[in-house]
């Protein structure tokens, strides 16, 4: 359902720092790209704000992309900026509906690669349902920013049925991890300064509000909590709910899905794929005894292909996570100490 | 992944352990020298599979560990100078030195880079003419011949603006360093394979024949630290003492002669300090004078005063294996990762990091 559109006629072929001024520069800039490709009727009435109405309750989510390249394989920062949010509201067990969407760009910026970045907004605006409807864009110095930093706000109606909230968690629950780890991280690790080695590792963002609106169609209140294992990896975001919920974790290193590709690069820069971020995974913590008929369903969503049930609460060595290795010894996995940094030998 | 699961798989592993367990019958004190040794014992729980009877203690083979804070000062210096660009290997970022860490130095403006190989620092200054590169070349004989091929490649294409900063370190002194220390109790090591790999074995019988201590050349996945182990434990049990060599797939007897041959071009020995442990005569290589031009300490006029070690960190007796992490009082609580007060809480391949990752603040570690 890839929109393909083709870079608009334009007097200019990069951004200057008159396309954040306000006047005509920007408003050419504004009306023949982001105005026409996210047209809809809130954002159409050019106003400093959407004003609209949304049936209770509501769940509101904010967050900024700074990713660097912006472009990489399997998709480039505008996707993310999207997936990002409306994941973040997914967790929540909302649909996203609206976002807001603002940039800084970078003096020098090229219109062509502005432009690739709004095109891949507008296809994971449409394949998550959602609608961009008020926005900013800021133009800085040369140097003073990276290309392109942008934010994303937005706003979503919670699934009527979902009871997500910590508090609900309990020994014997299951800790469902919708797909295989790391391979965002790892993606954006090869492409960085010096770091030339080939795989054929794409990210793995997408949005996730759809497969988590079949979970709780299908399961509402049995699905307990929910939460996308992204900076920090797997091993933060279970640490955050160990926290949170004052109990222990365990898993176990033989049923965390891992592509085999992933792991070799993961060992060949000295990385634990338990720190490495993800964009299009998610945690469920459900029920026991629908956990077998969760994974089913999963298994049936082109997000869930790969999901598998990675370990179970317990209340035994609350606010820990311990992970049973391969070899079947046993370990803490803490949280990522500073940034995850590589080994020198 | 080949090369790698077979090394990995709980059959062999189990194996291992009962064979271990029944051929145990005395206490045995065992030092692994590397640190990457150390967390891999860590990481993989195999501290508790062992009979009671065994003690692993951990081996100052943690690069960044050993280097001196003054050493570290004379990075950060060179870090905070105009028209510099200091790279470095990444675990070496955040380790303090006297005042602050290179990551410090990078947030206040200096022109700090993370590198995966020195090559690429090489290519930064050629890519760089008008500004000077400086390469922090740490570690042990594993890494040196990369640093010093560094050296000749930019000697090679005339790169003028290329110099190391060497603090390399060398096992076998520090070896003896360790076996000389009145208050020494171990009764054998588990060499470091990657070391071997380069540097050969035969450097090691000298000093399994002087200290009748068994050495095993091993490596670095659950199951080769299990059959050093095993080996070593054979060795013990029937009072042998002689160099062995578990890590068969990488380590051949004279190592690699061309690395070797390079090491020799580039560099001198040289007297080391260690960080924790002192001066070891002869323990570490500096740049040799014919390559005058690619040392830093030679190109820059590095003016720093003598710094002290921080006296709150027991570094010396943990890579002594005197101490265990958790016997320190300032562990997991003055002393955390994210505010160090030594490298061995840094480094990916520092004791106390495994300890403090793998077994969080509870003390419950052999």
């Amino acid at each position: 359902m890839n929109l393909q559109c083709p870079l608009p006629k334009l007097d200019f072929d990069i951004i200057t720092l008159g396309h954040g001024s306000g006047g005509l520069l920007m408003h050419e800039l504004l009306n023949k790209t982001v105005l026409d490709i996210f047209k809809n009727d809130l954002l159409d009435q050019q106003h400093d704000g959407a004003s609209f109405s949304l049936p209770g309750p509501l769940a509101f989510s904010t967050d900024s992309y700074v990713v660097s390249p912006i472009s990489f394989p399997g998709g480039n920062i505008g996707d993310l900026a999207v997936n990002g949010t409306v994941n973040d509201l997914a967790m929540c067990g909302a649909q996203a509906k609206y976002l807001s969407l603002a940039f800084i760009l970078e003096e020098g910026l090229k219109v062509d690669e502005f432009w690739d970045v709004l095109v891949s907004i507008k296809n994971a605006a449409l394949k998550s349902g959602v609608q961009i409807v008020t926005g900013d864009t800021k133009v800085v110095e040369r140097g003073k920013g990276d290309k392109i930093f942008i934010n994303t706000s937005g706003i979503g109606q919670v699934h009527p049925s979902a009871r997500i909230h910590h508090r609900y968690i309990e020994p014997g629950d299951a800790i469902i991890l919708s797909g295989k780890l790391a391979a965002h991280g790892i993606t954006i690790m090869s492409l960085r300064e010096g770091l030339q080695f080939e795989t054929d590792i794409e990210t793995d963002s997408v949005n996730l509000n759809h497969t988590v609106n079949i979970l709780l169609d299908g399961f509402g209140e049995g699905i307990k909590f929910l939460r996308d294992p992204t900076r920090g990896g797997l091993a933060s975001t279970l640490n955050e709910i160990s926290g949170a919920a004052k109990m222990g974790i365990d898993i176990d290193q033989n049923l965390l899905p891992l592509d085999e590709q992933v792991e070799g690069a993961c060992e060949m820069l000295g990385l634990d794929p338990l720190y490495v971020a993800n964009e299009g995974l998610f945690i469920a913590i459900v029920k026991k005894d629908i956990k077998d008929e969760v994974l089913q369903l999963l298994h049936t969503d082109p997000n869930g292909a790969h999901a598998a049930i990675i370990g179970y609460i317990t209340d035994e060595h609350p606010g820990k996570v311990i992970l049973k290795s391969r070899i079947g010894g046993k370990r803490v996995v803490s949280y990522l100490p500073g940034e995850q940094l590589p080994r020198i030998c | 992944m080949k090369y790698l699961s077979e090394y990995r798989a709980p059959e062999q592993v189990a194996a291992l352990l009962k064979q271990i367990h029944a051929e145990t019958t005395r206490q045995w004190t065992l030092m692994e020298i590397c640190g990457g040794q150390t967390h891999s014992l860590v990481k993989n729980g195999l501290l508790e599979m062992l009979p009671d009877k065994i003690t692993m203690v951990h081996g100052p083979g943690c690069p960044v560990c050993v280097t001196p804070v003054s050493v570290i000062d004379e990075a950060i210096w060179l870090a905070s100078q105009p028209g510099v660009i200091l790279c470095s290997f990444g675990d070496m970022l955040r380790v303090p030195g006297s005042k602050i860490s290179l990551l410090e130095v990078k947030a206040r403006g200096g022109d700090v880079r993370m590198v995966y190989s020195p090559l690429e620092a090489v290519e930064l200054a050629k890519n760089n003419p008008d500004k000077q590169v400086v390469f922090f070349a740490v570690g042990f004989e594993t890494t040196a011949p990369a640093n010093a091929l560094s050296v000749v490649h930019a000697s090679k294409q005339n790169i003028q603006n290329y110099s190391i900063l060497a603090s390399h370190v060398l096992v076998p002194p520090a070896m003896e360093a360790i076996l000389s220390d009145p208050e020494n109790r171990i009764d054998a090591f588990l060499a470091a394979g990657h070391v071997c790999t380069i540097m050969g074995m035969n450097e090691y019988d000298p000093i399994a024949e002087k200290y009748r201590i068994p050495i095993v050349v091993t490596g670095f996945e659950p199951v080769d630290l299990l059959q050093g182990i095993l080996f070593a434990i054979r060795q013990l049990e029937k009072g042998e003492y002689r160099v062995e060599n578990q890590y068969t797939r990488y380590v051949q007897r004279a190592g690699n002669l061309l690395a070797q041959e390079t090491l020799k071009d580039v560099f001198d020995i040289s007297d080391r300090m260690w960080r924790g442990i002192g001066n070891i005569p002869n323990s570490g290589f500096e740049v040799k004078d014919i390559y005058r031009i690619y040392n830093a300490r030679e190109k820059f006029d590095i003016d720093i005063p003598l710094a002290e070690e921080n006296a709150a960190c027991i570094s010396g007796d943990i890579m002594k294996g005197l101490k265990k992490p958790f016997q320190c009082p300032n562990f997991g609580t003055a002393c955390k990762p994210e505010h160090p007060l030594g490298a061995p809480m840094v480094s990916s391949e520092g004791a106390c990091a495994a300890y403090y990752q793998y077994y969080g603040e509870e003390l419950t570690a052999k």
